[in-house]
């Protein structure tokens, strides 16, 4: 492979190189607001608005079930969702290691277009910086979101109250053990592909049956046990969840054995916890059920006056015990 | 998962729960030895299970764990120095030794690499010929095999850079010193299983014979460990001590002639210093004279401040068995896997970690 198929620093320098890579990217992109070119994307948006912002470090940058490219498209719509956020415009900043192969990059791209696409939000302003090799490990990749909340919407994980139930919407772990496998050159008999999705979809269809949710959270660095424990503090309830019914997959499960980490700590990029009164819990998880992305979705719990801050496991022999939050750095660089 | 989810089955578990509360009438005190047992017991909460005639104590089966801080410090100190290269499995990374830890090292620019086994190291050394690695000799009689599998590597490939800091106990002779000091009674001994993996289960045939203590070997599952439990108050309610393999998947009676055969083709016994226990005598391993030039001590002569324990920090006596973390003023209060003081919150399969990652209504009392 010559310099002519890889980035080289004067891609970032605001000159020709620049240009030409920018614009190989617009048609991708294709929207009015984008197209202009200007130093700011200008739009008018009526009601709440939702602003997040996240940086995407994952290494490798390509991983089964996805890439950095979907990563920080779906990471940022899903922070958007959580708040009940109907999302609309995403940002794109690229810090790119000089050397990166044209290809990846244009892999990546294309990425980040299909999962805009699924989504239906506009890549509406971007940025493109070239560091020196070894500056930065490939490509780093920021994206921010902007999206309306609906009027009446007001989630918040602080809202949890005894009597709620916990509808986790499907298995844990993929995302951590799909990246970590790829990392550590794992093989297993039956792959286990990163679970990375859009959630707003299943957000709005939770949203459109029940106007009384309460918290809405992903689960991503920290997995499970981070956010459920994230949810008592915030709220100052107990939780109370039992293992038989938090669903691992079968891959999953062996590659946790194998590298001694619990499902209940590995990160996940597709899935959500809704917390909802025990009334409306079969609702809720009839619609998740026909939305794809919440096919699996159960209650894996409920929320408790006793012991507020903590959560409590029922283990599989009939004990219980502590499940606290995930101390120290599990796997680092998984988004 | 075949061989996984067997051994978890919750409706067998409830069974043996229920045998053993009908098998148990006198009040006994059982030790698991090691760590990783611990995990299990706390992780699935096994104690709450047992009947109140069952008295369950965590034993010093954790390698980092009672690795004592003057060999600690010699880690750290080789870390320091320029041209080394420090290899280690990850969890000797934030164990705090008298000064500093190989965490800290690595911040103020030492070298210090986390592999999963000797022979990255070897590759490690291989790619950086101007420098010396040391590879941590760290772990029982589970690990010694592959350390010295590498040391037998390095030298047959002259890899003249590569040497061991062994740091290595063995388990038997430090189960004798504990009995011999007089502080812990025990009725029966959860046996360790990776190390009887190597080992087998004839060495602990000193136990029931000299000092009338039941052995079964148990697996990591909490069903080996139920198992093992049963069989351990069965050897007792029967008044017959013996030893006895409950996991027969793992463990022969003769263990892994081959592991035994290449750990003591490059290892010989000498004195180890045990945190909390001491010196004791032929209970860790050091390279045999033919491969001293890939022993780090022979390698580097380093002078060192004398070692010192943290104030207030009970892992010696918790390792003993004779306190538990509950005891320790500095548990969960100044203590935490964040900022460990003392070396069995560091690591996953210590005492303290369990204590407090799973709940300390899980232990005794």
């Amino acid at each position: 492979m010559g310099t002519d198929d890889r980035i080289l620093l004067a891609h970032g320098s605001g000159g020709k190189l620049s240009h030409d890579l920018i614009e190989s990217f617009l048609p991708l992109f294709d929207n009015k607001l984008l197209d202009k070119l200007d130093d700011s994307a200008v739009f008018q948006i009526e009601g709440r608005l939702a602003f997040t912002t996240d940086s995407y470090v994952v290494s490798p940058i390509f991983f089964p079930g996805g890439d950095i490219g979907k990563l920080a498209v779906c990471g940022t719509i899903n922070d958007l969702a959580m708040s009940g956020a109907v999302p609309l415009y995403l940002s794109l900043s690229l810090i790119i290691e000089e050397g990166l192969p044209l290809d990846d990059l244009q892999r990546v791209m294309a990425s980040v277009k299909k999962a805009a696409e699924e989504a239906g939000v506009n890549v509406v302003t971007g940025d493109t910086k070239v560091v020196n090799r070894g500056n930065a490990d490939r490509l780093f990749i920021n994206t921010s979101g902007i999206g309306v909340v609906p009027p009446g919407v007001d989630i918040s994980g602080s809202k949890a109250k005894p009597g709620d139930s916990i509808i986790l919407s499907g298995t844990i772990g993929d995302h951590g053990i799909a990246v970590m496998s790829q990392r550590e050159g794992l093989e297993f008999s039956s792959p286990v592909g990163s679970d990375c999705a859009p959630l707003h979809s299943l957000v709005a269809d939770i949203l459109g049956v029940s106007d009384q949710i309460h918290c809405l959270r992903d689960p991503t660095r920290g997995g499970l046990a981070s956010t459920l424990n994230e949810l008592a503090r915030q709220s100052k309830v107990g939780i109370r969840i039992e293992e038989e019914k938090i669903p691992v997959r079968e891959g999953v499960r062996a590659a946790c054995e194998l590298l001694g980490l619990e499902p209940l700590y590995v990160a996940n990029e597709g899935k959500l916890v809704a917390v909802v009164p025990g009334a409306e819990a079969k609702t809720v998880i009839d619609i998740m059920h026909k939305n794809p992305y919440g096919k699996q979705a159960i209650i894996i719990g409920e929320v408790v006056a006793e012991h507020p801050g903590r959560v409590v496991m029922k283990t599989g022999l009939g004990a219980s015990r502590i499940v606290d939050m995930l101390v120290g750095e599990l796997l680092p660089r998984i988004c | 998962m075949r061989f996984v989810d067997e051994y978890r089955n919750s409706e067998l578990g409830k069974r043996l729960v229920d045998r053993i509360h009908r098998r148990s009438k006198k009040p006994v005190r059982l030790m698991e030895f090691c760590g990783g047992h611990t995990v299990t017991i706390f992780r699935h909460g096994i104690r709450q299970l047992l009947p109140s005639t069952i008295e369950m104590l965590s034993g010093p089966g954790c390698p980092i764990c009672v690795t004592a801080n003057a060999d600690l410090d010699k880690a750290i100190a080789l870390a320091l120095l320029p041209d080394v290269i420090i290899a280690t499995f990850g969890d000797m990374l934030k164990v705090p030794g008298s000064y500093s830890s190989l965490q800290g090292v690595r911040a103020e620019g030492g070298d210090v690499r986390i592999v999963y086994s000797a022979l990255d190291a070897i590759r490690i050394a291989q790619r950086n010929p101007d420098k010396s690695v040391v590879m941590l000799g760290i772990g029982f009689e589970t690990t010694a095999p592959t350390i010295a599998a590498s040391v037998l590597e390095a030298s047959r490939e002259g890899v003249s850079n590569y040497c061991v800091l062994s740091m290595h106990k063995m388990c038997p002779p430090v189960i004798k010193a504990l009995l011999d000091s007089g502080e812990v009674r025990l009725d029966g001994l959860v046996c360790p299983g990776h190390v009887s993996a190597v080992i087998g289960s004839r060495p602990y045939d000193f136990l029931p014979r000299d000092y009338g203590i039941a052995c079964v070997v148990s697996g990591f599952e909490p069903l080996d460990v139920l198992q093992c439990v049963d069989m351990l108050v069965a050897q007792i309610e029967r008044g017959e001590p013996a030893v006895e393999i409950a996991y027969r998947r793992g463990v022969k009676p003769e263990g892994n002639e081959r592991a035994l055969e290449t750990m003591w083709t490059v290892f010989e016994y000498c004195e180890a210093r045990w945190r909390g226990i001491g010196a004791v005598p032929e209970s860790g391993l050091r390279l045999r004279e033919e491969y001293r030039s890939f022993d780090a001590e022979v390698a580097f002569e380093i002078e060192l401040p004398p070692p010192r324990e943290p104030e207030g920090c009970l892992c010696g006596d918790i390792l003993r068995g004779v306190k538990t973390p509950l005891d320790c003023k500095l548990f969960r209060r100044v203590c935490n896997p964040e900022h460990p003081v003392g070396p069995c919150m560091v690591s996953s399969e210590g005492s303290c970690s369990a204590y407090y990652l799973y709940g300390e209504n899980n232990g005794n009392g």
